[in-house]
């Protein structure tokens, strides 16, 4: 009965390449709404450099004096990070929203790699991080911003948020997929993002915070990372941030990203 | 060759305390259509998500073309195409583009992509719209952008979850002619649908479902004739009338009467004589119907004889959005 048979077309690819290939139409989808609803785009350039215009005249004044370099350049590697937490929240609304309008449900009748639609995502945030870490510093150099060591290391500290910046991107695709509705997803990812953000050595040295604080503040993994950045970038004791930071990334991605996939298993 | 395309042998699936199937058993035959009629909430959304290879069964199997859609879903999925109960198309991208993501996504050649999509944009009459974001798109053009994605494959086998939910007269006639066109064409056709004329009409075999288990099953003309030829309906003044009339016609013996409200049906195999009978006696009562019609049966009387409530009223009831990302039948 030749009606039963599958179209020969379709069943072209390896299961590697067909996952290489699925990932990549995703990643092709999530760009399109990037540019289709500019908004997004918007929200996630407008907020860092907001917060660098902020924080380099706002609070300059105050916190640059008990540094040895200019407040704008410590800030700076801070607003990397920070943004790329902030940026990763979208991607919990994003799944969300594709749950609820089950999207998900038919990509999971399709005869698609199962670990595409995440990392797709994923990977379409990676794009937007690199054009928001481009804009951002085009503003600090603007505002004052200098580099104080050579553009490798100034490279390697961008790798360094694009990494965090991906394993925050599982993190928070499982809370978008694990609450399912995109204003839940928001409201889920505040209490998660905020002690982060500013219980950290982002904005301000945590030598300023009280005790209590500052064994959290110093050891978190976005305060690690920042401050692998800023040595990075400003110079100072380089490898062992480094190294915590990519400790951290390692064991944020074990965790999360499994934990995602299997979500989205399991979610209808 | 009238082989089985889909089997399902005893499914069952449980959300926490609710039973969304209870034992569910159907055969479609190869190139036909198979309508799971019922209401919202009967289990027919999740018998497709189970034969989709979206949820797995907690019992029970089934096949698709002969593969288990649990063990071998990866082969099913190749050989299914699926328009869910939402619109699962991407707003923000446009009608052409949603083709073209679900033609990668099923691995398709580029070129084939093209025309593919192209030649569906035609077909559903969206071409005029096709490079416009899909959320300045009607409700009834993103439902028809829906069905041509899940056709996007050229899949065998075809699942519409209520294909026609919020279409047009004009909309659903034209998708009904599609789904014929595609059967003719030896596709095997799977739809859900709350609406009875639209198993009637496109159905090759209905099952009715309620409360996840298929309380009966036929061709339209077999399920109509469980209750005779004919239906007699008419309507009293009010409530205590046609409370009498109830009990005097029961008395009548061959006939069973179903009163709801002041309304009462009289299915019967011999419709004329029916007529007079339940004329006379009523006439001797003092009983004057207000309204009479005598009628072919519709798949709605099979469903108030069958489950006791009306197929659309429960429809009109439970019609709100279900609740999303967790628990929907």
């Amino acid at each position: 009965m030749s009606a039963i048979a599958i179209p020969a077309e379709r069943q072209g690819l390896g299961r590697l390449s067909g996952a290489v290939s699925d990932t990549l139409a995703m990643t092709w989808r999530g760009l399109l709404t990037y540019i289709r609803v500019p908004q997004l785009l918007v929200f996630s350039t407008v907020q860092p450099v907001l917060f660098v215009l902020l924080f380099r005249y706002v609070f300059g004044g105050v916190v640059g004096n008990d540094l040895s370099v200019p407040y704008v350049d410590f800030l700076l590697p801070g607003v990397f990070v920070q943004m790329t937490v902030f940026g990763a929240m979208a991607t919990a609304v994003g799944l969300a929203t594709d749950l609820k309008s089950g999207l998900l449900e038919r990509f999971r009748s399709l005869p698609m790699a199962r670990s595409a639609v995440l990392a797709g995502r994923t990977s379409a945030d990676l794009f937007r991080n690199v054009f928001v870490i481009v804009l951002v510093m085009l503003v600090g150099f603007a505002v004052g911003f200098r580099v104080h060591t050579n553009v490798f290391a100034v490279l390697a500290g961008i790798g360094i948020v694009l990494l965090f910046a991906y394993s925050m991107s599982w993190t928070f695709a499982g809370v978008g997929l694990a609450v399912g509705d995109p204003e839940t997803a928001q409201a889920a990812a505040f209490p998660i993002v905020f002690p982060l953000i500013f219980a950290s050595s982002l904005f301000i040295p945590v030598a300023s915070m009280p005790t209590w604080l500052q064994g959290f503040a110093e050891h978190q993994p976005v305060s690690v990372t920042a401050s692998a950045v800023r040595a990075l970038m400003i110079g100072g004791e380089t490898a062992t941030y480094v190294v915590q930071s990519l400790a951290w990334i390692v064991a944020i991605i074990a965790v999360a990203a499994p934990l995602a996939v299997r979500k989205y298993r399991r979610t209808i | 060759m009238s082989e089985s395309a889909i089997i399902a042998e005893g499914l069952e699936k449980r959300f926490g305390d609710v039973e969304a199937l209870a034992g569910v058993d159907f055969q479609v035959r190869a190139g036909s259509v198979f309508g799971l009629l019922g209401p919202n909430g009967a289990g027919k959304t999740t018998a497709v998500r189970i034969l989709t290879t979206i949820l797995e069964p907690d019992a029970g199997r089934a096949t698709v073309l002969g593969h288990d859609v649990v063990a071998e879903a990866e082969r099913v999925r190749l050989r299914i195409g699926l328009a869910g109960q939402s619109a699962t198309v991407d707003p923000n991208l446009t009608g052409r583009e949603n083709l073209r993501l679900v033609g990668r996504l099923v691995r398709l050649d580029r070129p084939t992509i093209a025309t593919r999509a192209a030649e569906l944009l035609e077909r559903f009459d969206l071409a005029d719209a096709a490079d416009r974001p899909v959320k300045t798109y009607s409700g009834g053009m993103r439902r028809r952008l829906d069905v041509a994605a899940s056709l996007v494959g050229r899949p065998p086998v075809l699942f519409l979850d209520e294909p026609t939910t919020g279409l047009d007269l004009r909309s659903r006639e034209a998708l009904w002619d599609t789904i014929r066109a595609l059967v003719a064409e030896g596709t095997t056709v799977l739809l859900t649908t709350q609406y009875l004329e639209e198993a009637d009409r496109l159905a090759d075999r209905v099952a009715v479902v309620d409360n996840g288990r298929v309380i009966a099953e036929g061709t339209p003309p077999e399920l109509k004739a469980q209750l005779g030829n004919t239906v007699i309906e008419f309507g009293m003044g009010d409530e205590s009338d046609a409370s009498r009339a109830e009990t005097v016609l029961a008395r009548l013996g061959g006939i069973s009467p179903e009163r709801e409200g002041t309304t009462i049906r009289v299915p019967s195999g011999d419709g004329p004589r029916a007529l007079m009978g339940v004329l006379r006696e009523l006439d001797m009562e003092q009983l004057f119907p207000a309204t009479l019609a005598v009628r072919e049966p519709s798949l709605d009387d099979v469903f108030l004889r069958l489950t006791g409530h009306h197929a659309e009223a429960a429809v009109e009831e439970e019609a709100e959005p279900a609740p999303v990302g967790g628990v929907r039948r």
